[in-house]
């Protein structure tokens, strides 16, 4: 276990969609540079989690501790300010469809950042360049194919200086060709130390960047671990049966 | 006949002028529509309960009666009423303004609908407050899809602001009235008056295509998708 | 006293306007339908020459206003020695116009019935007719029926423009009693009241028709 004080701390996170407790008190830490990992089955509660994160799911109970001190969800100020600093990657893009690839970067910048439109411009082709992008900064989302869509999405989280990602099955709308140039995005992205909370299920992914695997069923963490502890040959653990299925999926698929 | 080319030829010029308030009443409308209709829109995607009865009672109002007992009730009645001394061209422009921004609202909160929801998310995700959200990403996206259908509305604008006249507002119809009651030539004055506004939609249409294919964003088809 | 004789005249009056009112909707509405299945039918499969006619006669009536078409029957024809009384320049012209609408939607969703229903029928040995009959009309009529119902809405409204040519329906009774008694606001009111009825009646009904037709799967567009 890390010592360092965590960048992002939740408390006792709960959501309910009417009557249907999606959540059921869920807390997690994220040390700097740490990279944790949500599996488990669809419908888990994984995707809701990663938006309480950031509010985009206002959750019904729970505390949310960023860089130290408590965040304020009821002030939008401070709510809008907060999510500034936590990048989101959605499994769908989720990118401006009627900007280019380079205005998606820029327009952030300059309506949330303030930076102006020339400093906005380097900035996103510098995050463009790093994703292997800087010949389709003109293209529009339609023509971009799946791969440079999320890559394009990661530049426009990475542009705003996150102290956090949170990804949120980055790799799954993917055909399994494109897949590649994502995970070796993500894979950069760790090397630099960049702090992140990923659900995957990419088995890749998972036992190669993972510090803690957090393996969540019906709302709450069922287990939590190293991948060692947890995907070590014979544990018996929920999150090795897990990932015995997702490798044989893997395996009859290529 | 002779007679009926010469009478258009000596009106077509006064007729022609007329079409200068007509232009003021549509464009005025159309833009009043657009603001209002917008923010209607907004209301009712976005907006808490009451808002959406609000905005859901109005348009039922502005699109169940027609625009000549609109144009009766606020004219003559309720804008008197108000104190509000409006021209017959003010009054006019305000309530077709009014009755095409209960239909722009239902063009626009379609548009609305038709956006993923995930671009409000991201948008949101980004740091953007919910008014950026709705300025920055969703109306630049929700008025283009909205051009075919707002061009549509536009030619109706067009042609009810043709009723104008009951009102005393100086514009096609009203001169193409005062002429023909003075020169009996009905039937050429009222073709030619039909000829007009059939160039004016023409037109009008054309140059909504033209900005539709413009703003057109590549390889994004809203029909296929 | 004063009140309670101007809404007893102010009732009798609209409701002898709104009886005059459906007069007018009724057969414009039936007569537009009419004309828009037999135009757009003819604008969808006719030969060249017909579908550009079918064309013409449609841009014509959509491209100007309806007012001015009322004002070339009424006003116009005199001139040339034809006489239309108000009630039939006005429904003349209803039929008209709204059949040029009507003509559009039915148009749309004959060309929007797919290839593969023709040959469909002509395999199971239809016949020209019967195939336009069990196949391409049941579907059509589902696909128009929004638009053409929603056209008979706008026609339920533009009958007020009957008043204009001087026929006394609900409009211009109103504005008559509305000038006699100069209580504008009231008057009129009660009129967009009248006019809400019909037009909110007649939703209904299109709804309920709509619900009635309703095959799952097969959508509006
Ligand atoms: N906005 C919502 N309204 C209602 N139910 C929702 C909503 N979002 C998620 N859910 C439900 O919450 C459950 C958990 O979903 P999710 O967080 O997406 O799980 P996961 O990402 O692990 O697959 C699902 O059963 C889903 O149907
Ligand atoms: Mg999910």
């Amino acid at each position: 276990m890390s010592r360092s004080e965590p960048i992002l701390k939740v408390e006792n996170i709960t959501k309910s969609f009417g009557s249907a407790e999606i959540l059921k008190g869920v807390g997690l830490e994220l040390p700097k540079g740490a990279i944790k990992i949500l599996i488990g089955p669809s419908g888990g509660g994984k995707s809701t989690l990663l938006q309480c994160l950031n509010c985009l799911v206002t959750p019904d109970s729970g505390t949310i501790w960023f860089n130290g001190g408590v965040v304020n969800i009821q002030k939008s100020k401070e709510l809008y300010a907060f999510r500034q600093q936590v990048g989101m990657i959605f499994q769908d893009f989720n990118l401006f469809d009627h900007l280019t690839a380079l205005d998606n970067i820029i327009i952030a910048l300059c309506k949330v950042k303030k930076m102006s439109k020339q400093q906005a411009r380097e900035r996103a082709m510098t995050e463009l360049d790093q994703v292997g992008l800087g010949d389709k900064g003109h293209l529009y989302p339609a023509e971009l194919s799946g791969g440079q869509k999320q890559r394009v999405a990661i530049a426009r989280a990475l542009a705003m200086d996150p102290k956090v990602l949170l990804l949120d099955e980055p790799t799954s709308a993917l055909d399994p060709e494109l897949v590649g140039e994502v995970v070796a995005v993500i894979r950069s992205l760790a090397h630099k130390g960049m702090t992140m909370i990923m659900a995957t299920h990419q088995i890749s992914l998972i036992r190669n960047l993972a510090d803690e695997i957090l393996f969540m069923k019906d709302g709450l963490i069922a287990e939590r671990g190293t991948p060692d502890e947890l995907l070590g040959k014979g544990c018996g653990t929920l999150s090795q049966g897990f990932c015995d299925k997702l490798n044989e999926i893997a395996g009859e698929e290529s | 006949m002779l007679e009926s080319l010469s009478v258009i030829k000596d009106a077509l010029p006064y007729l022609l002028k007329g079409s200068f308030a007509t232009g003021v009443i549509v464009v005025g409308a159309m833009l009043i529509g657009l603001a209002l209709g917008l923010l209607m829109a907004c209301g009712m995607v976005y907006g808490r309960k009451w808002v959406r009865l609000v905005v859901g009672f109005y348009i039922w109002f502005f699109q169940g009666v027609p625009v000549l007992v609109l144009l009766f009730l606020f004219y003559f009645g309720l804008f008197n009423f108000l104190g509000l001394n409006f021209t017959a061209i003010t009054a006019v422009t305000i309530v077709l303004g009014m009755t095409t921004a209960a239909y722009q609202a239902n063009i626009f909160r379609g548009a609305m609908l038709s956006i993923p929801q995930g671009q409000f998310k991201a948008a949101n995700a980004l740091g953007m407050s919910n008014v950026q959200a709705i300025t920055n990403i969703i109306l630049p996206q929700v008025l283009r899809i909205s051009i075919p259908a707002w061009s549509n509305e536009f030619s109706i604008i067009l042609k009810d602001s043709a009723l104008a006249f009951v009102i005393g507002a100086p514009e096609i119809m009203a001169r193409t009235q005062f002429v023909a009651s003075r020169t009996y030539q009905h039937l050429p004055l009222y073709i030619t008056a039909g000829l007009i506004y059939f160039v004016l939609t023409w037109s009008g249409v054309k140059g909504l295509r033209a900005l539709e294919n413009k703003v057109r964003i590549p390889g994004y088809s809203h029909q296929g998708n | 006293m004063d009140d309670m004789a101007f809404f007893r005249e102010l009732v009798t009056g609209l409701n002898r306007g709104l009886l005059m009112s459906v007069m007018l909707i009724i057969p414009s509405a039936l007569g537009g339908l009419i004309i828009g299945i037999v135009a757009g039918a003819l604008r969808a499969f006719g030969n060249s020459l017909v579908i550009r006619i079918g064309d013409g006669y449609a841009a014509l009536f959509r491209g100007t206003p309806l007012v001015v078409q009322l004002f070339v029957l009424y006003f116009g024809l005199p001139n040339v020695g034809i006489y239309l009384t108000p009630y039939w320049a006005a429904v003349t012209g209803f039929m008209l116009c709204s059949g040029a609408y009507q003509s559009e939607y039915v148009r749309g969703a004959l060309l929007s019935i797919k290839r593969n229903q023709y040959l469909g029928a002509q395999a199971l040995g239809f016949t020209r007719l019967q195939t336009i009959f069990w196949v391409i009309i049941p579907q059509a009529m589902r696909r128009a029926l929004p638009g053409c119902g929603n056209e008979i809405i706008y026609l339920i409204k533009y009958s007020s423009l009957a008043y204009i040519v001087t026929f006394m329906e609900l409009t211009g009774e109103g504005k008559t009693i509305a000038t006699e008694y100069f209580r504008f606001t009231e008057v009129f009111l009660v009129i967009g009241f009248y006019y809400l009825i019909l037009v909110s009646v007649a939703k209904i009904i299109l709804r309920k028709t709509e619900k009635a037709l309703e095959v799952p799967g097969f959508g509006s567009v």
